[in-house]
């Protein structure tokens, strides 16, 4: 009976959650069709499109720049992230929220005004199309993801733990090295995947402040959709989904209690 | 009650400290958010190198600024009712259904969220193009003649903004659903309340907090969207986002530029501002 008055709902439920991975789905299959456009299902099977991103000299160097990129984002923001978690944590002031909320800025403030006022910025001082400019850029928009994610995880464990270090002589850095960092560990590395994987997305941004040499691979994406519809567009989609499901997959594996990010 | 303890001098100095453990991130934020802040307040109140009030003006006097403010609120509005009426069942069934049905609930709402809005985007593309999905299955089924104009309108981009932000209303929902106890709705249903009336005033109330949050960081997110409304929107429905994009990019009107997204910023300030006093922000953008 229960069951039976339940049924609408999940009719409904499972025609909404259809529509969210729907599209996910068509450029999954696209990727993998003959044609430029998607019969379905596809008629030929065919790597073309792979071919034709991975044999580009001009899409590969977005993917490699976007890759080191990300990585040199992550080796930033992850220890300057972790240390105003701590701080934030430790400290009792008052002052306290209104830091908090500055370091969330990047995330209440809508990315289209930062990129514009960041092109404006960059260009006087020459950091346009800089990897230095796109890092620092990078690392700040993840800023508030390391942060609540490391935060979230000092709450979490009993701070007595570093106080019994410091208390047999142990310096306070030593004491957060060796004692909390490595029960807090999990919630660093989510942080850390958050940043890898927002920096690899950054697409706004890369708009306005990236190019040339430095060219990202969302912003070349970005122009290639404008143009015209280039099935590349979907081995590349392919490609990024799997790599940030493999990172989700491997980290919900490594920390089964914090699945859920 | 009254003696706050007294911090010692040493206490004092180490306090200090925690707070020079803030500095390296506060020097990335004042860099990287700040500084271009500044340099949009000047550039908005500067014309031809003199102060000037021309740029925030033209907002009110020209028709097609003050238009696209009003229609961006108005998209904005749309997609984030359609968003929590699309998230809501998906985080009631997720609440109530068995571990395993909740954890694969839950992972197909993970699986768009984690992708690249750019792919989404480019999948509605490929599903509402001329020659696109939808185009080609009905003229197969010989329901219409000639193809559709899917793409490239006003539904086009509700469609592919929706989809981004349903799960944003998702999990905060989740989170407060989860938390109310089944047994409350049995309890309302065996005093004679009829399903409706106990979801309307049960479940509903309990979980308004979960939906607020979502639904403000929705509102929010779409007032400032750009990537799908550019893509999907084909220049028709331009958004704040693309006026402010086209004053940089196409005229190099920084001046227009400035004041249009500062504009927009003093919006999100204020909502964040006036939903603070229910709400605490940290709450609402915890989310991710």
């Amino acid at each position: 009976m229960k069951k039976l008055q339940n049924l609408p709902l999940y009719g409904v439920v499972f025609a909404i959650l259809f529509f969210l991975v729907f599209p996910i789905i068509v450029v999954v299959i696209m990727s993998f069709s003959d044609s430029r456009f998607l019969t379905f299902p596809p008629k030929v099977f065919s790597l073309r499109w792979y071919e034709s991103y991975f044999l580009d000299p001009a899409w590969m160097r977005a993917t490699r720049n976007s890759f080191v990129l990300a990585i040199l984002t992550t080796i930033l923001v992850v220890p300057v992230g972790t240390a105003a978690a701590y701080g934030a944590h430790m400290c009792k002031m008052a002052i306290m929220r209104h830091m908090q909320l500055l370091l969330l800025s990047p995330v209440i403030v809508p990315v289209i005004i930062i990129a514009a006022g960041l092109y404006m910025v960059y260009a006087q001082v020459g950091l346009l199309a800089t990897k230095l400019g796109l890092v620092l850029a990078f690392a700040t928009m993840n800023l508030p993801y390391v942060f609540i994610s490391v935060l979230a995880g000092l709450r979490s464990y009993d701070m007595a733990q570093e106080d019994v270090a410091r208390s047999l002589g142990v310096s306070r850095l030593a004491a957060f090295m060796k004692v909390t960092l490595p029960q807090i560990r999990p919630s660093v590395m989510t942080g850390a995947l958050f940043a890898f994987i927002g920096a690899l997305d950054e697409t706004v941004i890369s708009i306005f402040i990236a190019g040339g040499e430095n060219q990202t691979l969302p912003s070349r994406m970005f122009m290639s959709l404008n143009d015209e519809i280039d099935p590349t567009i979907a081995s590349i989609s392919t490609v990024l989904i799997s790599v940030s499901f493999a990172l989700v997959i491997l980290m919900s594996l490594r920390s089964p209690k914090k699945a859920n990010g | 009650m009254t003696d706050m303890p007294k911090l010692s001098a040493i206490e004092r100095t180490e306090q200090r400290s925690f707070l020079l453990l803030f500095l390296p991130a506060l020097i990335l934020v004042a860099l990287i958010i700040f500084a271009p802040l500044g340099k949009l307040v000047v550039q908005s109140f500067q014309d031809e190198g003199a102060f000037s009030l021309v740029h925030y003006k033209r907002i009110v006097t020209e028709r097609i600024y003050w238009s696209i403010f009003v229609d961006t609120l108005e998209v904005s509005l749309a997609v984030t009712a359609l968003s929590a009426l699309l998230g809501y069942p998906v985080a009631y069934a997720a609440a109530r259904a068995s571990r395993l049905w909740t954890g694969l609930i839950l992972a197909m709402v993970m699986l768009p969220f984690w992708t690249s809005v750019l792919v989404r985007t480019y999948g509605w593309l490929v599903i509402l193009q001329r020659r696109g999905i939808v185009n080609t299955t009905l003229m197969d089924l010989g329901i219409i003649s000639k193809p559709l104009e899917l793409s490239h309108n006003y539904t086009a981009v509700l469609i592919g903004m929706v989809h981004v932000m349903v799960p944003f209303i998702v999990f905060p929902l989740y989170a407060a659903l989860s938390k109310i106890p089944p047994e409350l709705a049995q309890a309302g249903n065996s005093l004679g309340g009829t399903r409706s009336y106990v979801f309307r005033r049960v479940i509903l109330p309990l979980s308004a907090p979960g939906l607020l949050a979502g639904a403000v960081l929705v509102f929010v997110l779409s007032l400032g969207f750009y990537l799908t409304p550019e893509l999907l929107g084909g220049g028709k429905t331009i958004m704040v986002s693309s006026l402010v994009e086209r004053n940089i990019e196409q005229y190099s009107r920084f001046g227009a530029a400035s004041s249009v997204a500062l504009s927009l910023l003093v919006i999100v300030l204020a909502i964040f501002w006036v939903v603070d006093r229910v709400l605490p922000v940290e709450k609402i953008i915890g989310v991710k």
